[in-house]
């Protein structure tokens, strides 16, 4: 697909100012560049877990989106639109409606990777014609930045204090994207906020067009849980990327597809020196923790390119 | 038909109300001012701008209109002062203080 | 043109459901409701009815689906049992409070635990304060006419709220009867088709659903949604009577039966007023003044016409399929005698707890609370309220 930047910048805005997510938040960055997506003239119901994103955009009387949107709870995104899906579907059978509409669902990595994952699996696994994007901020923050099976190993949270027992915490993330990718869906993706957007904006459509299940997983910065400069957001995306801690790649009918190889790969510590919620692992006598993260960074990284190089 | 959402202010009463508490229409929250926010604010320097547009995509607020391709300016009504947009402009286009 | 058929509650309500030929039908099987939607799959499978079933990986995601597709502007439903209500708590809540005409098909079962599959009403009692409309039968026949007349009740437009239709799991889901079926248009005509006013698949207008709101507002919507269920039993006996044009079945808040003169009275739910019919039959020839109040409407509950119907009544019992654990007895005993109390009635009242996880009630059972009835108002002094039928002590 090509993309004409201008083009889809200069396309109608979706998601409305007027919303209450925090200055600087990479959740609806996401949200904004995901609706670009879609096409003049087609309309979409948009699906939502509960979440920040959720109290924030349609806090009564004052709805954010520019389309027809429902949330219904935390964990059940995914089944809410495969019923909306359906209603779509009879209702054209019956000739009830003409137009066309797409179904795009957003949760944050709370309501995807953890209570709501069962209703995403089924959703997925129901191949229901519809798009489950994540935007995985790593860990749960509205309710105030606890950790989630999305939160990175040794990230200070406020469940996984970082203490003298304690380093953060103990596990790794779960690769949600795997996961999905496993349901044999149609089309998967991981992406973040990178130069002009073309990869977020090319998956997207893709994501949207495909007939059947798709899946976006992004990365969206967290300024108040991750602690950094909150204008530094897309410089905080581009290390996730450079280090290969969060890869760009898609799946494609089970094909993987890595989208970009850094020509220098970056040291690990470049992604975490700017986080506050990684401050103590460049304590003295830490050391041995960046390397850990590392390893396992690296590891994961070695894991893709093998399964894209199998295409 | 799209509520009318002038008459569903905090004094609203019960009958007032939607019932199931739909909102028919879109984009309301367009009547809601968050540009109070923050005191901080981006200033375009029209000059200095070249239209690349590539901060538009980064605004968490949608508050850089594009009309035709080119970026107009900024909507303080709803700007929250990220500074975002300042980083993401390759010409010193964008200035605000502290970023 | 009514047809006999003999069929079982679950039949009855698939054969329903496939005359009303709803837009959706998410589903997920636990016993004894699971025959619903096999029966509809069927359906489905061989082109009878226009519905997209959706079998979704669980009761949750069954409900949570039938409320997107109910948002989205269609007629939409599910069925359940037992542990499968109780997985959908918090959406019933949410159904109702978004105002979503949907149904849901309900085969009382115990709740867990112990784990038992058989017929109690834990489960339905246990949502009596979610915003549904509740509406339960004695036996297949109540149950398949009960269903037609559903989505008319939670459709109207002074209503808009979900529905409940119950029937008692295994006794009636399972059990054949004979019964009269309407045919197939007469109850698409009655039925009619479903025109919403807001929703998600509306091309002229978008629409939000499901807000955050805060304190300036949660309670006056929550007044406001109050609104809807005051209208519920006018439309309940406005539909019934309609109904009865096309059945020739009669249907009320609730039966009355052998109640004009009554002295004792009991006051119960579901298919065991069926046994209890033979109780107060049997006691009517020995010159007794025995009558029935079955429940249809439990929620909102008829509270003045329940009181009204019980008002010369010297002594009743209040039968409660449900444990709610207050120590003085089971919530339809709580709403009968709050409803007596408010109309000053001076009857004496006991509240039984019976036939938990299936226990058997016999007509003996129903004649000895009949006796007892008969004991304290003789005595003037209820004794214990709280009391169980049918343990072993």
């Amino acid at each position: 697909m090509s993309y004409n930047f201008k083009e889809t910048m200069s396309k109608t805005e979706r998601l409305a100012p007027g919303h209450r997510m925090c200055a600087g938040c990479g959740g609806t960055i996401a949200v904004r560049n995901v609706l670009r997506g879609l096409h003049e003239g087609d309309k979409a119901v948009i699906g939502n877990a509960t979440g920040c994103l959720e109290v924030s955009t349609f806090t009564y009387p004052y709805t954010a989106w520019e389309d027809s949107y429902i949330h219904n709870a935390f964990e059940n995104a995914g089944a809410t639109l495969s019923g909306v899906e359906g209603a779509y579907r009879v209702l054209k059978r019956k000739g009830k409606l003409d137009e066309t509409f797409k179904f795009i669902t957003f949760g944050g990595d709370g309501g995807t990777y953890d209570i709501g994952f069962q209703s995403l699996s089924g959703a997925m696994e129901r191949n229901t014609d519809m798009v489950y994007v994540c935007y995985d901020n790593g860990a749960y923050m509205n309710t105030g930045i606890q950790r989630s099976s999305a939160t990175p190993m040794y990230a200070d949270t406020t469940t996984t204090p970082v203490g003298s027992e304690s380093n953060g915490k103990p596990q790794n993330r779960k690769d949600l994207a795997a996961i999905i990718a496993a349901h044999d869906i149609p089309y998967a993706a991981q992406t973040t906020f990178i130069g002009n957007f073309k990869d977020l904006h090319v998956k997207s459509e893709k994501a949207i067009y495909t007939p059947g299940a798709a899946f976006l997983n992004i990365m969206a910065p967290c300024p108040r849980g991750w602690r950094y400069n909150t204008p530094d957001i897309m410089e905080i995306c581009r290390l996730g990327v450079e280090t290969c801690y969060w890869p760009l790649f898609e799946v494609v009918e089970g094909r993987w597809i890595l989208n970009y190889e850094p020509k220098k790969k970056l040291p690990i510590e470049d992604f975490l020196r700017p986080q506050g919620r990684f401050k103590h692992l460049f304590k003295k006598g830490n050391e041995y923790l960046i390397e850990e993260f590392q390893k396992e960074a690296d590891r994961r990284w070695e894991e893709l390119k093998f399964r894209c190089s199998r295409g | 038909m799209a509520t009318d959402i002038t008459r569903l202010g905090v004094k609203a009463t019960w009958k007032d109300l939607t019932e199931g508490m739909v909102i028919a229409g879109a984009g309301t929250s367009k009547e809601f001012n968050t540009g109070e926010w923050s005191t901080d604010k981006p200033v375009f320097i029209e000059e200095k701008c070249k239209q690349c547009l590539l901060c538009t995509p980064v605004c968490p607020d949608s508050c850089i209109p594009v009309k035709d391709g080119k970026r107009g300016g900024f909507d303080y009504g709803h700007c929250k002062g990220c500074g975002i947009c300042v980083k993401s402009c390759p010409f010193g286009a964008i200035t605000m203080e502290g970023v | 043109m009514a047809k006999r058929d003999r069929l079982s509650g679950n039949e009855a309500i698939a054969i329903a459901l496939r005359q009303i030929n709803p837009d959706v039908f998410p589903a997920f099987p636990i016993t004894p409701s699971t025959e619903i939607p096999q029966y509809f799959a069927s359906f489905v499978a061989n082109g009878q009815v226009d519905t997209e079933f959706i079998p979704v990986e669980s009761e949750h995601s069954s409900m949570s689906a039938a409320i997107g597709a109910s948002a989205a502007g269609a007629r939409s439903l599910t069925a359940t049992s037992s542990c499968g209500l109780a997985y959908m708590w918090e959406e019933l809540y949410i159904a109702a409070s978004n105002r979503l005409p949907l149904a849901l098909a309900l085969v009382n079962r115990a709740l867990s635990g112990p784990i038992n599959i058989n017929c109690d009403h834990s489960d339905s009692m246990g949502a009596r304060d979610a915003g549904w409309i509740q509406i339960y039968a004695e036996n297949n026949q109540e149950a398949y006419d009960n269903m037609v007349q559903a989505y008319r009740i939670s459709e109207h437009k002074d209503v808009r709220l979900p529905i409940m239709i119950c029937q008692d799991g295994f006794i009636t889901s399972h059990a054949v009867e004979n019964m009269e079926l309407l045919e197939d248009g007469e109850v698409r005509s009655f039925v009619g088709e479903y025109e919403p006013e807001n929703y998600l698949l509306n091309p002229e207008c978008p629409m939000a659903v499901g807000p955050y709101s805060i304190t300036d507002y949660y309670m006056e919507a929550k007044r406001n949604q109050a609104e809807g269920m005051k209208h519920v039993e006018k439309v309940v006996l406005e539909v019934a009577k309609e109904f009865e044009e096309i059945s020739g079945r009669e249907y009320g808040l609730f039966e009355a039966y052998r109640m004009e003169d009554a002295e004792y009275a009991v006051v119960m739910i579901g298919s065991a007023a069926g046994t209890t019919k033979d109780a107060v039959d049997a006691l009517r020839k020995q010159g007794q003044k025995a009558g029935l109040l079955k429940i249809r409407l439990y929620r909102p509950f008829p509270a003045e016409a329940v009181a009204e119907a019980l008002k010369g009544v010297k002594a009743l019992a209040v039968m409660d399929r449900a444990e709610g654990y207050t120590n003085h007895g089971g919530p339809l005993g709580a709403d009968v005698l709050s409803a007596l109390y408010r109309a000053r009635a001076k009857a004496l009242a006991v509240n039984y707890i019976y036939g938990l996880g299936g226990r058997d009630v016999r007509v003996e059972d129903m004649e000895g609370v009949f006796a007892t009835l008969k004991q304290i108002a003789e005595d003037g002094d209820t004794g214990e309220t709280y009391r169980y039928l049918g343990i072993r002590e």
